[in-house]
């Protein structure tokens, strides 16, 4: 195996396996997504030729799965901390000076 | 104006109904039903798994459900890599379903619906003319720092793609762009002609993100990372950000979800475009 480089298979697979714990929690040793990658980087581990193209195609296409993941949870963070959080509904807006929408017994006219 | 109906009771015993029907503002009823932040949907299941149908091809499940696109066709794809990523994608959802973090989910939605009806020819030519607007081939001509940092940056990716592909780009510093020759476009169409329509759309899609031809076909040839891509992509803002700071809410927001999507368009066009086969040798002692 590589040395533990920054973008070595070993650590982009550990990489991986983290980021799916972050997504799915303490069972994500029992999903999909963690028996196809260790799977396919056992697969991927061995090979007999000096430059290995299909090697690097698989290592090009775990950093960029890595990549995807560790985005998408970054850009999420961001969202949740500076996106804006739309508008109020109408009870909600009423409730903030204490009053309540007033209720038709019957529903209004044009409610089903 | 509402459809409204009001029933006066009068005490003499009799009932007067008067009934006022006003249906022409059935659109803006709705629209008021979106405006609203229970618009969004929460997850309304407990497990996701992937099944293979027919044809070979893998569909997704939400609890015993099948997953339908937008327009109401079962969501298919062609290989199991695809299929456990988009099933990943569901899984990581929360209380709330957000569309705009699951971005393999959009893509195949957009390849298998095709809303827009595009063949493959209108994609290809949309990409050639991206070319002619090509963010490396645009370059300064002050201030200095900055054109020196995309000539070290941008050439060396010029010269790849110009070798490899045996075509002739350049860049310019003028408002009207290289001049790209014939040639080079023939070549590349050629190229293209090869991508089947699904490798097509996420191509357009990264092209839309990194709003570059060249920086595109480099990260799908695996000469670039997608970090490295979007660096590229985004030079004059890293330039301007080393000079006057970050700011977290914009640059970074910005910077993730560039990665993102673009992360997902080559992820979508690499498992679109694969065919993997396992040779096991023999240890011959």
């Amino acid at each position: 195996m590589a040395m533990a480089s920054l973008s070595s298979p070993l650590r982009v697979c550990r990489g991986i396996l983290k980021e799916l714990r972050t997504i799915q929690g303490p069972s994500y040793k029992q999903s999909l997504a963690y028996n196809y990658v260790i799977d396919q980087f056992r697969k991927n581990k061995v090979t007999g030729e000096r430059y290995c193209r299909a090697q690097q195609e698989a290592h090009h296409a775990s950093l960029t799965y890595l990549c995807l993941l560790t985005s998408t949870r970054n850009h999420l963070a961001l969202y949740n901390l500076y996106h804006g959080k739309g508008e109020r509904s109408p009870e909600e807006v009423a409730g903030l000076v204490g009053l309540r929408l007033p209720t038709q017994p019957g529903g209004k006219g044009w409610e089903k | 104006m509402f459809k409204s109906v009001i029933r006066l009771q009068s005490r003499l015993g009799g009932v007067i109904t008067f009934c006022k029907v006003f249906p022409r503002h059935e659109l803006f009823r709705n629209a008021m039903k979106y405006s609203t932040a229970s618009a969004e949907r929460k997850r309304f299941y407990q497990d996701v798994s992937i099944s293979q149908g027919e044809g070979g091809l893998y569909e997704v499940n939400l609890d015993r459900k099948k997953l339908k696109t937008p327009s109401g066709k079962l969501f298919t794809v062609p290989n199991e890599a695809l299929a456990i990523a988009v099933a990943t994608e569901w899984d990581a959802q929360k209380d709330s379903i957000r569309f705009y973090t699951m971005h393999l989910t959009t893509l195949c939605n957009t390849a298998l619906d095709n809303p827009t009806q595009r063949s493959k020819e209108q994609m290809i030519s949309a990409a050639l003319k991206f070319l002619e607007t090509d963010t490396i081939c645009y370059r300064v001509d002050e201030p200095p720092g900055l054109v020196e940092l995309q000539r070290n940056e941008w050439d060396p990716v010029l010269h790849w793609i110009e070798s490899r592909y045996n075509v002739t780009i350049g860049s310019s510093s003028s408002i009207l762009g290289p001049e790209i020759p014939e040639g080079t476009k023939e070549t590349f169409r050629q190229h293209l002609g090869s991508f089947s329509l699904w490798s097509l759309t996420g191509l357009e899609f990264v092209i839309t993100q990194l709003k570059s031809l060249i920086l595109s076909l480099g990260m799908l040839d695996r000469h670039l990372s997608v970090e490295r891509a979007v660096l590229l992509s985004r030079l004059e803002e890293e330039y301007q950000i080393r000079h006057w700071g970050n700011v977290e809410w914009a640059h970074d927001y910005d910077m993730y979800e560039l990665r993102a999507r673009t992360a997902a368009g080559a992820l979508f066009v690499h498992l679109s475009s694969e065919s993997s086969t396992i040779k096991h040798k023999l240890m011959q002692d």
